[in-house]
């Protein structure tokens, strides 16, 4: 083995500069990030000059869209309005869903009751509520917040039920032959125990929240991401839209990237562990 | 009263009698265990062997309370289990458990944090805590990997961390089941001394479930075998009057593993029996 790799590289400083940058990662990755950014950009660039700009914006006319939106401050207004709502409706979301999955997880009876509207719910998608939502909370901000802590609180029941339905028994019984009673053991072991699928719970649900997003701001938002895809529209903008639909993309993988560090950070020992 | 006084005190108490009194255990229409009567004197350490799915962790889990009403699996006992002349309701921290598997320790808990765990409880901190913990770590020879987590551990060191999590809470029997099926050969003897050792300072009374006979020959004072399930019973109770620390290789320890083994092979043999029919 050695020996072979010896043969294709006689000695390590012989390695050309490229070969020894090739071998940081972060560089490697780095430039293959930028690799996949700029086909990206062709892929982009020539399907806009395929089909015409207004039907495609090209990246530039794109660029020139952002700076726009970016001047008059309407893009800032609507990407803060946006993470507001995410972030305080999955919140929720989370407040509302973690103690009603760790109940259902540890009591049959209680699971029994409530799955069948779990199990209905969770496959209506939020858009279908916009109208009632609306009519049920008014066109401010409660109706959009209900709206993504709906497309969060299933899944984040749903993930918990399951991390506690997995914590092995005989960590129960020896936790209580440790002395532990029920609610010591819903918090010493059950809720420890779980976190790893309390945490890919949070995560789906934050994917689910900006796929959301959009459908709870079609009525009556002033701003957000949604609201400005939504009215670019009345003024034949696709360039706009684009403009739009990256920035959500940004925010998300922004947001997911905070979730995954936190967790890293604050969670480390509940999370790695083979 | 200080940690070290606490520990001094439960080294000097005895260990805690269990009788099992005519039990039958049946898991819904599955009679698992039938009939069991045998007193275990406080102090004593008793090995359970006998074929795979003969009862003897059933047994243990009632000793331990995780049977019945107050436990979390739906067994229904019959007959009385006794301890130190009460009746078992329940778990409790006078009964210590070691599971075979080390899936019983909390992996987001260091080895201290672990072997923490009961005393905290019980409502011990701060220097009592420390020193306490400390002293139950190096009972079980764990002092330099004290703030590792038990992935981080061998399979005999988590072993060894269960041990030391369960003699924090100074029980006065410990229930063990196969704690050591898990572990390589040369770990597991070394392992074996290392219980032997800890029971003879802790004077608890130790109920250990094995299917190695060599172990049970080394480490009991009597050692039970039970016929196979289902419906499984006490088949017959050997008294092993070998000195301590006992080697496996001396003549007498010969014969009663053959003793043994044929009495259990004959169990293993009707349990194939059933199964093919």
């Amino acid at each position: 083995m050695t020996m072979e790799v010896n043969r294709t590289y006689p000695a390590n400083g012989a390695k050309a500069w490229y070969q020894r940058w090739w071998a940081v990662q972060p560089v490697r990755s780095t430039v293959i990030f930028a690799l996949s950014l700029a086909i990206g950009l062709v892929v982009w660039q020539l399907i806009s000059i395929k089909y015409g700009v207004y039907f495609f914006p090209s990246p530039s006319e794109t660029w020139i869209a952002f700076k726009e939106l970016a001047e008059d401050g309407s893009l800032a207004t609507s990407t803060i309005d946006s993470a507001r709502r995410i972030l305080v409706g999955w919140g929720l979301g989370l407040v509302v869903g973690i103690p009603i999955g760790l109940v259902m997880g540890r009591f049959g009876f209680v699971r029994q009751l409530l799955d069948p509207y779990i199990e209905f719910f969770r496959f209506v998608p939020p858009i279908s509520f916009v109208t009632l939502a609306i009519i049920w909370f008014g066109v401010g901000e409660a109706s959009k917040v209900v709206l993504i802590f709906y497309t969060s609180v299933f899944i984040v029941t749903i993930s918990t039920i399951a991390g506690v339905l997995a914590v092995d028994p005989l960590k129960v019984r020896a936790a209580a032959s440790l002395g532990a009673g029920p609610l010591r053991t819903m918090f010493l072991v059950i809720i420890p125990a779980s976190i790893p699928e309390i945490v890919t719970g949070a995560r789906l649900a934050m994917g689910n929240s900006f796929l959301t997003i959009v459908s709870a701001e079609i009525v009556a938002a002033q701003h957000g991401l949604g609201a400005l895809i939504w009215k670019s529209r009345n003024y034949g903008r696709t360039e706009w839209v684009f403009v739009g639909i990256i920035t959500l993309g940004i925010l998300g993988f922004l947001f997911d990237r905070i979730i995954r560090v936190a967790v890293r950070r604050g969670l480390a020992r509940y999370v790695n562990h083979g | 009263m200080s940690a070290l006084q606490a520990v001094t005190a439960s080294g000097s108490a005895a260990g805690h009698s269990i009788e099992f009194r005519n039990v039958s255990i049946r898991f819904n229409s599955f009679d698992a265990v039938s009939g069991v009567s045998l007193r275990i004197q406080p102090g004593e350490f008793v090995c359970l062997i006998g074929p795979s799915g003969c009862g003897k962790s059933t047994l243990l889990s009632a000793a331990a309370g995780f049977l019945g009403r107050r436990g979390d699996a739906p067994g229904a006992v019959e007959g009385e289990v006794l301890v130190n002349g009460e009746r078992v309701r329940g778990p409790d921290i006078s009964r210590g458990v070691v599971f075979q598997s080390s899936e019983a320790l909390f992996p987001w808990r260091t080895v201290r944090e672990n072997v923490a765990f009961g005393p905290r409880i019980r409502g011990i901190r701060g220097g009592e805590l420390r020193d306490l913990i400390d002293y139950y770590i190096a009972l079980v020879g764990l002092d330099h990997a004290a703030d590792r987590f038990p992935s981080q551990l061998s399979g005999g060191m988590r072993q060894r961390v269960q041990l030391a999590r369960v003699l924090a809470n100074q029980p006065r029997v410990i229930l063990m089941d196969e704690p050591l099926g898990a572990l390589d050969a040369q770990t597991r003897s070394v392992m074996q001394r290392e219980i032997e050792r800890l029971w003879q300072e802790t004077r608890c009374t130790m109920v250990f479930v094995t299917h190695d006979l060599d172990e049970a020959i080394k480490l009991g004072d009597r050692v039970v075998t039970m016929t196979a399930g289902p419906a499984a019973g006490i088949k017959s109770v050997y008294d092993i009057n070998l000195e301590r620390p006992r080697d496996e290789t001396t003549s007498a320890a010969i014969e009663l593993h053959r003793t043994l083994r044929d009495d259990v092979a004959e169990e293993v043999l009707k349990t194939l029996r059933s199964q093919r029919r």
